[in-house]
């Protein structure tokens, strides 16, 4: 018997929008709040924590890698810096600096990256930030989230800014579906199971986690039992609920907009492999995508619903009997 | 209690100590840097004795100056320079570059928590300052932050990234000092990659710029003094030195970048440091 939980996927604002709004909110709470932007500040919203605390505000200039260096220098002093650009920027660019400056030492700074994964669109490749999970997962110490929705990215952005220690986030340009109702409590490392099944584990991240809800509608009509779960925290991984579902369902799909290599789902495998040894399958990126309307990447290159119910079946097929 | 003032003469001795502890330490490692080591020597003993508010009974103080040694592989100098004023013990010196030591290869917070920043990798010191002084300036902390780099490490685009920040946002409570040895790994700088002139680069990038002897401990002091007088602007101080400083065979000689003496060596240039 299917889940009979029914998802009403309303279009909320986009996650890097509910990060500006959750970065404001921080700043009125803690004066120790500060943030640093390249250049980018319209299209990561950290222009609302500007208008609200000028002061606090630091215009870094198209100059990612001093950016993320300022930031760990305010975080020696004690400060709360968020430094954020899109992701391909401040990953790439800063990426020698989150490792030396903040990384290795274990200062408390928060990287925040927009603008992830292909549905950015017509900017293309260039701006697509498809390897940030790895590069950030390799990073030891930094807790790693990637929201789903408005509501998860309020709540866990300012679980960021509570925690003492390095984050980063990984948001997204497009309007996002909200999962979430606004009374959902949130913790960094625990995944949320958002739908019970007993045939199959959808294990998903960011904006693949509707799709796999979707997905889930699909299965459920066949007959298929799916159980959905969203890891808004790619790093540290909820090990138990990967446990659980592996033994309770015996087959996992994981579904995320971002590489395959180094990303979510073979993160997850290790887990897996550790714990309780299941069949998988994975829905990701395996190369660098082009300028297309966002709706038109996810159906090319294999991010919609349809490919998650897809690898659900795939997997299944190689389930033990 | 705040770090108390020496005189210049307690500067001499104190550099000649400090230049065989970097000699002793290098040697029983077997590895490090000596000639970048022995070049900051004065800037070094002149930020720690003279300029800088610090404590070393209370390292977090949160209103202390800050020094980043953004050449992290000159640690041994920062090293014998804090252990001269207590941050350390002496004695351990030796233990440098051992397995558990404080006295890591490059400066590491983990291992040694008084330091103001883990670094190695060049070209993030000015950054780290600009960030602590953004901090200072947003509390209202008269704090400083003075950051070392090395000739060769302003290569790093980096460092330009940071200047340009500082001049912009009229930083003036940050100084950058060169140690403008004319070595760095490979050769010497003019023939690696000329970063001549490079007073006129900072002053571009709209900073206060003071070129002097950096083994002058007197003009540095002055330098130091014109550093923190000056409003609206940084100030980076071009320190003109000579690498190996102190040890004949090792003075303007490349090969003294990254290598360490031998147990001969040692005993030489030891002698010479009488």
């Amino acid at each position: 018997m299917a889940a009979t939980t029914k998802f009403e996927l309303k279009l909320g604002m986009a996650t890097r929008e509910a990060f500006g709004k959750a970065l404001v909110a921080l700043g009125k709470e803690n004066r120790d709040v500060v943030v640093c932007d390249a250049d980018l500040s319209k299209s990561t919203f950290t222009s609302l924590f500007h208008n609200e605390f000028p002061d606090r505000f630091f215009s870094c200039g198209i100059a990612e890698a001093n950016m993320v260096a300022i930031g760990a220098g305010l975080a020696y002093a004690g400060k709360i810096p968020f430094v954020a650009s899109f992701s391909s920027f401040v990953m790439n660019k800063g990426f020698e600096q989150l490792r030396c400056a903040v990384a290795y030492p274990g200062v408390n700074l928060k990287a925040v990256g927009t603008h992830s994964g292909i549905s950015i669109g017509e900017d293309g490749p260039s701006q697509m930030s498809i390897e940030e999970t790895a590069l950030a997962c390799s990073l030891p110490g930094f807790i790693v989230l990637s929201p789903a929705d408005e509501v998860s990215t309020m709540a866990l952005i300012r679980a960021a800014g509570h925690h003492v220690g390095p984050v980063f986030a990984r948001t997204g340009r497009m309007k996002a579906p909200i999962i979430y109702s606004a009374d959902q409590k949130f913790e960094m490392g625990k995944a949320i199971q958002l739908i019970d099944g007993s045939d199959v584990t959808i294990m998903a991240t960011g904006l693949l986690v509707a799709e796999s809800i979707r997905a889930q509608e699909t299965l459920a009509a066949e007959g298929i039992s799916a159980r959905v779960i969203d890891f808004h925290t790619i790093k540290p991984l909820d090990r138990d609920i990967i446990r659980k579902a592996a033994a309770e369902t015996g087959a996992i799909v994981v579904a995320e907009e971002h590489l395959v290599d180094g990303g979510l789902g073979v993160r997850i495998a290790q887990v897996v492999a550790e714990t309780h040894p299941c069949v998988m399958e994975f829905v990701g990126l395996t190369g660098y995508a082009e300028s297309a309307t966002p709706e038109q990447l996810l159906d090319k290159y294999g991010m919609l619903a349809r490919d998650v119910a897809a690898a659900a079946r795939k997997v299944l097929a190689r389930k033990p009997k | 209690m705040q770090q108390q003032q020496k005189s210049l003469d307690e500067l001499t001795v104190m550099a000649k100590r400090v230049r065989r502890a970097i000699i002793e330490m290098i040697g029983a490692a077997g590895s490090g840097h000596p000639g970048g080591s022995l070049s900051a020597v004065e800037v070094l003993l002149t930020l720690y004795f003279r300029t800088m508010r610090h404590d070393p009974a209370n390292p977090k103080w949160k209103d202390r100056d800050r020094f980043i040694l953004s050449k992290g592989h000159a640690s041994p100098v920062l090293y014998a320079v804090m252990a001269e004023a207590g941050y350390c013990p002496a004695d351990k010196l030796n233990t440098f570059r051992k397995l558990g030591s404080m006295y890591q290869g490059h400066p590491d917070v983990r291992f040694f928590p008084a330091l103001e920043a883990s670094t190695g990798s060049l070209g993030e010191g000015v950054s780290l300052a600009l960030g602590m002084a953004l901090a200072a300036r947003l509390d209202g902390s008269p704090a400083r932050s003075y950051a070392m780099l090395g000739d060769g490490e302003i290569q790093e685009g980096q460092v330009w990234e940071g200047a340009m920040f500082a001049g912009y946002h009229k930083i003036d409570n940050v100084v950058a000092i060169v140690d403008s040895n004319r070595i760095q790994l490979d050769g010497f700088v003019k023939d690696i990659m000329e970063i001549e002139p490079i007073v006129d680069k900072w002053r571009s990038f709209g900073w206060h710029v003071i070129d002097v002897d950096g083994h002058n401990l007197a003009a540095l002091d002055a330098a130091f003094q014109e550093a923190a007088a000056t409003n609206g602007k940084p100030t980076a101080i071009i320190a003109r030195t000579i690498k190996g400083k102190g040890v004949s065979f090792m003075e303007n000689n490349p090969k003294f970048h990254g290598t360490a003496p031998t147990p001969d060596e040692v005993k030489r240039a030891l002698q010479e440091l009488q």
